[in-house]
């Protein structure tokens, strides 16, 4: 194990600065995760959370700034090198392989590991934490309803035994009963100790999960927090929770 | 029906041949939605590069085993192929995987032609006389039907190759990691994938595949030329869009299909235009069958929608 001194963070943004399409979508950010803590990223549609996460992944390049994990930098580095380290990304819209089975797209997550038993082991853990997927692993994982595929890719990110998880969305566009059972989830893994950088709209949900919160406007962070400071502040209360201020 | 039973067979050897071409055409265009029209010059590349060898081999130590000269030939054959369609692909489509779908498509033509003019340089303009290491004298298993040990080597490779490279993408992790890749690049690099890795190894198993039929074209025709590659690579080409782009079973059953449809036709072309056109207009056959498909069903026999793939 490298640095695990717990006051040095997991992952450092420091001035980081992403273009996207010839327009500068996030325009030098600070972020800042310790080990196994959950850190909400809030905001609206367009504010560059989900090119922050694109950005952290390694899909999206930097414009500028520094990223650093577990003291080193990763700016540079491509994604299939960055899930190596333990960065694993559940994408916007769940990224599932539609033609594969849901078998196969759970195994797609354990790609880069060649423990055959230890895999057999953390699927069977997979199928006990989310049972619905385990009753649907023949089939074509595009026929999978919405909460389902969400689940497999939550899943499939688990399997490469990730340590810092990044969550891109995981409610949008479900039942709120799904969404629960994917927040108990997303609560298993934080207890497991996994550092989880989570992204959403459902800001209220998020926030009372978290133990921090950043607000992002416009490509920048507004706001920062405890989960408790950010959901009592009037701005983000009248902003993002739906309350007349 | 004599006839019909020995056309039958001379377009199961020739349609295996079309079908192990097709592969490559089709699991390229699966990956990278790219036509990659110097395919068909990867399999001229392993006849000329196996002449080249055999011949050598031949001059050196003239007591080597026929079979063995071929296998020889033919991992040269392999090998080179696998070379060339690598630096293809890295030279030349690489850095346009981005760029708008004819920037490529033009390229791969102009990749065709780079190939075919290099081949003529180093290989002559000449037809070159291939060494039939395999029997080619015919046995008579039913009355009337001819049938030679060449003919039976091509049909049993190409099915053995199919087979192996069918339980290699469906069964293996790297074929599931080709199959997640040819859905989306960017979600198999969050998978850990090096999707760069895959495509040249796409290219590359489309090549050995291409070399195999080069070796067993020449083989069975006796012939090696630098141009040999153009007729081939088109009518593997047809039948991949005939069984459906993208759809490795399709380009399989594309293949065998368009190998019987030509062959039955060569034989009754005659009959069928009064003596018009003789079996050397075999050719119209693959084209009228590619015109046909597009008009009526351009997904093809066996394919799903056109890939929504950029």
């Amino acid at each position: 194990m490298s640095n695990s001194n717990p006051v040095t963070p997991i992952l450092q943004l420091k001035d980081v600065k992403i273009a996207y399409g010839g327009i500068q979508a996030v325009k030098g950010i600070d972020l800042e995760l310790y080990r196994g803590e959950l850190v909400c990223l809030i905001g609206a549609n367009g504010a560059g959370k989900t090119t922050t996460l694109n950005a952290l992944a390694g899909t999206l390049g930097l414009a500028g700034g520094e990223l650093i994990y577990d003291g080193e930098a990763i700016s540079t580095m491509p994604a299939h090198k960055r899930l190596r380290r333990g960065i694993a990304l559940v994408p916007e819209g769940r990224g599932i392989f539609t033609r594969l089975t849901v078998e196969e797209n759970l195994r797609m997550g354990a790609y880069i590991r060649n423990d055959s038993a230890a895999i057999e082991e953390d699927l069977e853990k997979v199928y006990t934490m989310l049972p619905r997927v385990k009753e649907r692993l023949q089939q074509v994982a595009g026929t999978l309803s919405g909460g389902e595929q969400q689940m497999v890719a939550i899943g499939r990110a688990l399997l490469s035994r990730p340590r810092l998880l990044l969550l891109d969305e995981p409610s949008m566009g479900l039942a709120p009963l799904v969404v629960e059972k994917i927040f108990e989830v997303v609560q298993t893994v934080k207890d497991e100790g996994v550092t989880i950088l989570l992204v959403e709209q459902n800001a209220n949900l998020a926030l009372e999960f978290a133990q921090r919160g950043y607000v992002m406007d416009s490509g920048k962070i507004s706001i920062t927090g405890s989960g408790e400071e950010l959901l009592a502040n009037p701005a983000v209360r009248a902003a993002y929770l739906g309350e007349a201020a | 029906m004599d006839t019909l039973l020995q056309q039958l067979l001379n377009g199961l050897v020739v349609g295996s041949v079309y079908a192990l071409v097709a592969l490559g055409y089709t699991m390229v265009y699966g990956i990278l939605g790219l036509i990659n029209f110097a395919h068909g010059e990867v399999l001229m590349v392993g006849a000329l590069t196996a002449l080249t060898v055999i011949t050598t081999l031949m001059g050196v130590s003239p007591d080597m085993p026929p079979l063995l000269l071929l296998g020889i030939g033919l991992l040269a054959a392999m090998v080179v192929c696998m070379i060339v369609a690598f630096l293809m692909e890295r030279l030349a489509y690489r850095k346009l995987r981005n760029a708008p779908r004819l920037a490529p498509l033009i390229t791969a033509i102009g990749v065709s032609f780079l190939l075919q003019t290099l081949a003529m340089i180093v290989w002559g303009r000449n037809y070159h006389t291939f060494p039939q290491l395999i029997s080619t004298t015919p046995m008579q298993p039913i009355e009337g039907v001819y049938i030679n040990p060449i003919q039976i080597t091509t049909i049993v490779a190409s099915a053995i190759i199919m087979v192996g490279l069918v339980l290699l993408v469906t069964r293996t992790k790297l074929g599931r990691a080709m199959r997640a890749t040819a859905e989306n690049h960017r979600v198999a690099s969050l998978m850990g994938v090096d999707v760069n890795k895959i495509i040249s190894l796409t290219f590359v198993l489309g090549a050995a595949l291409a070399a195999v039929a080069g070796v067993l074209f020449a083989s069975n025709y006796g012939i090696a030329h630098y141009a040999m590659g153009f007729m081939p690579g088109l009518k593997a080409f047809t039948a991949a869009v005939l069984g459906g782009i993208g759809n490795l079973g399709g380009a399989m059953l594309g293949g065998i299909v368009l190998g019987l449809v030509e062959a039955v036709g060569a034989g009754y072309i005659e009959h069928l235009t009064f003596g018009f056109l003789n079996s050397s207009y075999q050719d119209i056959f693959a084209f009228v069958i590619l015109g046909i498909v597009l008009i009526f069903r351009p997904t093809g026999l066996l394919g799903e929608r056109v890939s929504d793939r950029a």
